[in-house]
């Protein structure tokens, strides 16, 4: 018999629906994935099966737990959440109380479970991969793979029936992701428990679930057992969507020219740390000691954990910020980062990895657009207008696009004009900062074959920064891994990926996702 | 803004208009009042409210409704002009603040938190000793007030908004610091300081009214709400009436403008405008 069944369920907005007629029913004991891309409405479902949903929610249909329809009165919801789900949100920072030790909190979630087991916040935390003393920590003093264990110790207090994972691991970075994964599916085996993941990673689902749901628009496309459903997918989406977890590779032909187009010079950026006695602790190091070249042509990849030192790097080779020894030459001008002469600055640019944040809301396009061409000096308006045109084109926009504001486009098309506004200067050299991370995976593919067609067009260089070996198996003619500011290892994707050296290359390695068979 | 937010926001609706009836009635004292204000006449001192006088007369025989029409017109103007010195130095300081940080930042914070030590009543007490009472000086003492409040709201709107990547963006692209200030800082954070704003709008009135009170502000034969309070105390037992008019109406602007802030705060706010769904990712 199913644990929850879900039968008709449609939530709407002011109206419009988010999610319409879903009629799922999730076994006991299954590992259920959710999957589908922002604003699909797996979220929304996730919520309305632990009675979460905002209150100005318009829900019609029935959920059932374990054959019940879930109670209306808040209360008795609460006592039921309380005691037989268990949720995992996808931010484990916001999701936890910054005031209180997570010890604490764990406790918080026992004493609200009033069963009378011998549970402990130690049993937990061990449960978990955490260590006793841990509990006395708070939440800023954990890295993020523990506090997302912290949160799933949380889930785990009332022992549930049912745990509900809302993309637990998309703030996490590779290797974190792969260790929280494999351990939802340890406790899972163990306990017997139920798991709903809802994830936009495909690769994610077929490494943990037997059973998933695919959603678009909020509708059900396909469900069915996951090896079923990914080998063969009867629905052109889910094709599309395991198509997309496949990177084909992009490098064209070979470009790479012999000059070398920018040299970083025993670059170094030290931050140091706040506090009264500033000198008692060494300033951090983000970047130490980095030496590296890029030629002309080249896709040179910077790949490493977070907190690495890459988008550091990244800022200072674009000017953005100033590095405290070493220095950079880009074709002979030699910079430090901030005092790059405003006449070479049209000839770097920078596409940030987050494309909703990286457009003034209140500004046009075109003249979001138009702002680096101040660099260009001697421009009329037309040529302005031109430039302007041209840059959104070659995206794959329309012009008639550029009188609209940023709201209006979706998560790709915004990546795609920050891509035009880093051209619009016509650049040699583009620092491209995760500029698909952000994205949802059918549109991954599509803004990759665009920087790579851009980069034969224009015979542009890339420097990518990313932590999606994949990806970067894809796109790069050269890898550099980097870790604790430091260049670890170097060589070209083919090579460096069938034999890696150095102990973090491996741990990335290890942490892929295995390839979802076909 | 338009039409269809407006809807949505009832408190927005009833405390603009609430405000912009009695702003109205003020500016319409410029030009007309149902008696002149200097028009004295002793003869119907204490008139009680009725058809000649709809809120009947004061101790020297004016018509109570235009000295309160003339008194709002006052307030508001002594207000408005404070918001305006608040605006015009404080936001500017605190863009300033947010750009350049450092030692900018440093004398900025210092100075709003050496003018928030100081109630706007004993700089309003200094200015008066130093150039006098009056409307003017009223002015002045509130406005610098005002200062840091805007201030602070336009440094910690800025610092979160510069943040963002479309700044850094901004500043790859060649802008110079105030440029950048005055094309995405300035217009990012207009929401806040029009809501904080009519919050000090209120504050001012609440301001001119206390310092007219004590004798500091407004000086006869010109009016205000305050200064009509203050004739009215020694006659509170006698006459409730004089003193209750002013009074009331000073509250029902005041709360009126409170109203219209949080519903401006509403309908402004963009993290506000679909509520509950800040935490839906999908």
């Amino acid at each position: 018999m199913s644990l929850v069944e879900i039968d008709k369920l449609s939530i709407g907005f002011d109206g419009r629906p988010a999610v319409s007629n879903l009629t799922l029913g999730i076994a006991r004991g299954a590992r259920f994935g959710i999957i589908g891309e922002s604003g699909s409405g797996k979220s929304l479902t996730a919520l309305s099966i632990a009675g979460l949903l905002p209150e100005n929610a318009e829900v019609s249909g029935t959920i059932r737990l374990d054959g019940n329809a879930l109670p209306a009165d808040e209360k008795a919801m609460a006592r039921l959440r309380g005691q037989r789900i268990g949720m995992v949100f996808q931010e484990p920072m916001t999701a936890l109380n910054p005031l209180m030790r997570v010890g604490e909190q764990i406790g918080e979630a026992l004493a609200l479970t009033r069963h009378q087991s011998e549970t402990s916040v130690a049993s937990l935390l061990s449960e978990v991969g955490l260590e006793a003393q841990h509990a006395q920590r708070f939440p800023h003093q954990l890295s993020g793979g523990q506090r997302q264990r912290v949160m799933i110790a949380m889930a785990l207090a009332s022992a549930p029936d049912l745990m509900i994972a809302d993309e637990p691991t998309s703030a996490l970075d590779v290797i974190t992701q792969r260790m929280v994964l494999d351990l939802i599916r340890e406790i899972c085996d163990r306990r017997q428990m139920t798991l709903i993941f809802i994830s936009h990673d495909m690769r994610a689902v077929a490494a943990l679930c037997d059973q998933v749901a695919v959603l678009r628009g909020g509708e059900l496309i396909e469900s069915g057992p996951v090896a079923k459903v990914l080998a063969e997918p009867s629905a052109a989406y889910t094709q599309k969507l395991v198509a997309a977890t496949r990177m084909a590779p992009r490098q064209g032909t070979p470009h790479v020219a012999k000059k070398n187009l920018l040299e970083v010079d025993h670059l170094t950026r030290a931050f140091a740390h706040g506090g009264f006695w500033p000198w008692r602790k060494p300033p951090l190091l983000a970047v130490n000691d980095v030496s590296l070249s890029v030629s002309a042509g080249e896709c040179l990849a910077l790949v490493g954990p977070s907190g690495c030192g890459k988008t550091t790097l990244a800022r200072m080779i674009v000017g953005l910020d100033s590095a405290t020894a070493g220095e950079m030459r880009f074709e002979g001008t030699s910079y430090r980062g901030l005092d790059l002469p405003a006449a070479r600055r049209a000839d770097l640019s920078l596409v940030f990895q987050d494309p909703f944040g990286s457009f003034n809301p209140r500004l046009t396009v075109a003249r979001s657009l138009g702002e680096p061409l101040r660099l260009v000096p001697g421009l009329s308006p037309i040529e302005h207008e031109q430039r302007v045109t041209e840059a959104i084109e070659s995206v794959g926009l329309d012009r008639a696009m550029l009188a609209r504001y940023p709201h209006e486009f979706s998560g790709g098309q915004r990546q795609r004009l920050a891509i035009a506004r880093a051209l619009v200067t016509r650049p040699s050299l583009v620092v491209l900062d995760e500029p698909v991370s952000a994205l949802d995976v059918s549109v991954r593919g599509d803004v990759l074959d665009l920087l790579a067609k851009l980069q034969q067009q224009h015979g542009l260089t890339y420097i990518i920064i990313s932590h999606d070996l994949d990806m970067v198996a894809a796109m790069a003619d050269r890898v550099l891994v980097m870790e604790a500011g430091k260049i670890v290892e170097e060589g070209r994707p083919d090579a460096l990926f069938a034999h890696p050296q150095h102990r973090l290359t491996k741990a990335l390695m290890a942490a892929r996702l295995p390839e979802i068979a076909a | 803004m338009n039409w269809t937010t407006l809807r949505r926001h009832p408190r927005l609706v009833i405390g603009l208009a609430a405000t912009l009836i009695f702003a109205a009635m003020g500016l319409l004292s410029l030009i007309w009042t149902p008696y002149p204000i200097t028009d004295i006449a002793i003869a119907r001192r204490f008139a009680t409210p009725g058809a000649e006088h709809l809120l009947g007369a004061d101790q020297l025989g004016r018509d109570m409704l235009s000295l309160i029409m003339s008194g709002t017109l006052t307030s508001f103007t002594v207000a408005v002009m404070a918001i305006i010195i608040g605006v015009g130095i404080g936001v500017p300081l605190g863009l300033a603040a947010a750009i350049y940080g450092g030692p900018v930042e440093w004398v900025v914070l210092r100075f709003s938190d050496l003018a928030f030590a100081f109630p706007s009543v004993v700089i309003a007490i200094l200015i008066a000793t130093l150039m006098g009472p009056g409307a003017g000086n009223a002015v002045i003492a509130i406005g610098i007030f005002n200062v840091p409040v805007f201030a602070q709201v336009a440094r910690g709107g800025a610092l979160a908004i510069s943040t963002l990547d479309f700044v850094a963006a901004a500043r790859l692209a060649g802008l110079s610091r105030p440029m950048i200030a005055l094309r995405h800082l300035l217009p990012n954070i207009a929401s806040l300081i029009i809501v904080q704003g009519t919050i000090q709008l209120s504050l001012g009135i609440l301001a001119e009214a206390g310092l007219s009170y004590i004798g500091l502000g407004t000086q006869p034969p010109a009016t205000s709400l305050g200064l009509m309070l203050r004739d009215a105390q020694s006659l509170f037992l006698i006459h409730p009436w004089l003193s209750l008019a002013p009074g009331l109406a000073i509250v029902v602007i005041v709360i009126a403008l409170n109203i219209a802030g949080d519903g401006l705060r509403d309908a402004l706010d963009p993290r506000l405008k679909r509520q509950g769904l800040t935490n839906v990712a999908g």
